[in-house]
């Protein structure tokens, strides 16, 4: 099959300085968790995978590193032959196989525990969740606490996976293993790192 | 597939191959004597990367990777909006435009003989006439093998 | 504790001055081009290009120039070099059997099919040094013979008609090929893993090693089934074209190794082979790489390890020149604290040794010094 022009558009106008600042901001993010960092438009992918989220794919992925879409993104063939064509990454046929997951529907995403979790003499190997939410303030708030914290953070996201804060728990359980999350609404991004603990403010 | 689809897509092929085998400075004099259009959108690239080549256990056994070359690769769009892209080896970025836009070119039926007879033809004839004298100089170098008679009968 | 200790910048920024001054040379030498390089010295750049583990010629000769023919060094930059790009993909496995051949001799049959085509060898030579080379004379052009192009099958086809020789290396269809430019090293490894490391590994080394199985060090007696060198054909499957593209060609040597091997528990008496494939034109290289394969395959064949060349991990971890290069020269770095620190370990050692040994002495010593 000949590639659709729609999956040709939408990449990086400027690769290197775009990826560059992406790169930059999702760094940023990881090492001070719960902080938001804002973001340009810097990505047009096709629907439903959304700007920042797909500006992070472009940043992050490549030829090495097997990515696996969650099934609303599976089912959408312009954005795999997007990011085929944008970053030639393998997709992984299965969770733990991959490098790398970009879910669009965080709300009903498998457990984290499916994903690859790294191993003990190698936890870089686990799977770097790319969670689609459309914004940080509307959802549960959850307190964080942990290393780039300096005591306590806060952030809400909207349509996060159900028992959420109880999976990160187990989450924290495997360190050094676990999934480290990147949050991506439509434009700004923020991180939990597999070293940041959460509890709900309700609780 | 139907018949035509697939002859389209094999002569596209070799067309690709012809340019990815030519060097870039035949491909631009080609280019400018042919003149060919040039005007051309980037939508990647050129762009130099890696390719991992991979042989084979034992010449045709499982495969393995030997190691990487350089490549560069481009896709361009024609102000008609037709697509085109390269892949070669190498760090020729120039080689990588042109070849981009010609392969949208040959997808133009208006174009298609104007590549194929003015920029496709004459390199392919430098290719197989170096290729013939390669073979011819190899096959100088075969050992003819006879017996040398010694002693009575 | 760990001290860091400023300083030398100055002398640095001076000395890599130093070094472009003398790489340059005498100034009334005219300046090596790269194409000079390419074209003269292309044996010095494949050796670049296979241990660089990076297939391109003009990178290769400019590592050349700049390491001022230091091999090793050259190899070097390339490596670092291909860590900058970014990678497209795995091309399709090359046909060697569809090579463009430029040579092709085999040791174990005369007659067979394609013939036996010298090419461009230093065979048959009489290492004379040649001092019309020095002057610069014109040299002639080679000669040509009209001929048919005659399919070339590779020689392990002609033995395994008669079922006496192993079959190509195979693994199980879902086996995807290691890459130890992306993973660690495992011991122990499968076989398409360690022809990736022999294949970027030193040709000094694997040459010592593979010598070392003719001299009786594992046992071996291994005859060249093939060498053949040309260009292959790449080609690469990507996301957007429905057929695979083709890249060009890149030339290669390779080599087929045929052992005797009596047989075990495990499999018939049968000739069983070790493989060489190598970017560029360097059939010592591949000749040695094949006996080195043949070596480390003995536990699978059921052979005892007794020697460094069937050792695995010996040859794979010590194969790498850019590895081995980096942890010997870096002895020559300062390592002024780790040194102190040994430097008063080995004083203390020594007063306990000379206060047990001679206390007298000691006594002496201590007197003297007030």
């Amino acid at each position: 099959m000949e590639i659709a022009p729609q999956s040709i558009e939408g990449g990086f106008a400027d690769p290197v300085f775009n990826a560059q600042t992406v790169f930059r901001a999702v760094m940023d993010a990881m090492a001070r968790p719960g902080s938001v960092q804002a973001l340009p438009a810097f990505a047009r992918p096709p629907a439903p995978l959304a700007a920042t989220a797909g500006a992070v794919v472009l940043a992050l992925c490549d030829n090495d590193t097997p990515l696996w879409l969650d099934p609303a993104l599976q089912a959408a063939p312009a954005v795999k032959s997007w990011l085929g064509f944008h970053t030639g990454a393998p997709l992984a046929n299965t969770p733990p196989d991959a490098h790398f997951a970009l879910i669009a529907n965080p709300a009903e995403m498998m457990a984290l525990d499916g994903f690859s979790q790294g191993t003990q003499d190698y936890p870089d190997r686990s799977t770097t969740l790319i969670l689609q939410v459309s914004d940080l303030a509307s959802g549960t708030p959850l307190l964080l606490k942990g290393p780039g914290i300096e005591t306590s953070t806060t952030i809400a996201p909207a349509q996060m996976p159900r028992h959420f804060v109880e999976q990160w728990k187990q989450n924290n359980q495997r360190f050094p293993r676990g999934v480290d999350i990147i949050l991506a609404t439509a434009d700004s991004l923020a991180c939990l790192p597999r070293t940041t603990r959460i509890k709900t403010m309700e609780a | 597939m139907r018949g035509q689809e697939a002859r389209d897509q094999a002569e596209r092929k070799a067309i690709m191959a012809t340019l990815a085998q030519s060097p870039g400075d035949d491909i631009a004099r080609l280019w400018s004597d042919a003149g060919l259009p040039s005007e051309a959108e980037l939508l990647r690239g050129p762009e130099t990367g890696l390719v991992t080549v991979r042989g084979r256990i034992g010449g045709g056994g499982a495969p393995f990777n030997v190691g990487e070359a350089t490549v560069t690769r481009a896709t361009v769009r024609l102000p008609s909006g037709q697509v085109g892209h390269c892949y070669t080896l190498g760090r020729d970025k120039q080689k990588a435009r042109l070849a981009a836009i010609a392969d949208a070119l040959w997808q133009e039926p208006v174009h298609r003989e104007a590549v194929e007879t003015r920029l496709v033809a004459p390199l392919r004839a430098a290719l197989v006439e170096a290729r013939d004298r390669r073979h011819a100089e190899t096959a100088a170098t075969k050992v003819d093998f006879f017996t040398m008679v010694r002693g009575e009968d | 504790m760990y001290v860091a200790v400023k300083g030398g910048e100055a002398a640095i920024a001076n000395a890599h001055r130093l070094l472009a001054d003398r790489r340059r040379g005498d100034r009334s030498v005219p300046a090596l081009r790269l194409d000079q390089i390419v074209e003269q010295l292309a044996l010095g750049v494949d050796r670049v290009m296979s241990e660089g583990s990076l297939y391109d010629r003009e990178l290769a000769a400019l590592a050349i120039v700049q390491a001022r023919g230091d091999m090793i060094e050259a190899i070097f930059l390339v490596r670092a070099y291909r860590t900058t790009l970014p990678r497209f993909g795995y091309t399709k496995a090359i046909d060697t059997g569809a090579m463009l051949v430029e040579r092709r001799v085999s040791a174990t049959y005369k007659d067979l099919p394609g013939g036996q085509l010298l090419g461009p060898t230093f065979d048959y030579t009489h290492r004379l040094l040649d001092p019309e080379l020095a002057a610069g004379g014109d040299v002639a052009e080679p000669l040509q013979r009209e001929s048919e192009a005659e399919a070339m099958p590779r020689v392990s086809a002609i033995l395994a008609r008669e079922g006496l020789i192993e079959p190509d290396g195979e693994m199980s269809q879902d086996h995807i090929p290691g890459d130890i430019t992306r993973e660690p090293l495992e011991f122990p490894m499968a076989r398409d893993i360690r022809l990736q490391a022999l294949s970027r590994g030193d040709e000094g080394f694997l040459l010592a090693l593979g010598y070392s199985t003719q001299r009786g060090y594992a046992r071996n007696h291994p005859f060249v089934g093939e060498v053949r060198i040309g260009e292959v054909e790449l080609e690469l499957d990507v996301p957007e074209l429905p057929f695979a593209v083709p890249l060009g060609s890149v030339r290669v040597t390779e080599c087929q190794m045929v052992n005797q091997f009596k047989g075990s528990a495990k499999a018939p008496p049968q000739f069983t082979r070790g493989y060489g494939l190598v970017f560029g034109q360097s059939e010592r290289k591949a000749m040695a790489m094949a006996l080195c394969d043949r070596a480390l395959r003995a536990s699978e064949l059921g052979e005892d390890v007794v020697a460094a060349a069937q050792d695995e991990e010996f040859v794979i971890s010590h194969s790498d020149n850019v590895q081995a290069t980096g942890f010997v020269e870096h002895l020559k770095l300062p390592h002024y604290v780790d040194f102190q620190a040994e430097l008063d370990l080995v004083r203390r050692m020594r007063a306990e040794y000379d206060a047990r040994e001679n206390p007298a002495k000691v006594e002496e010593k201590r007197e003297a010094a007030e």
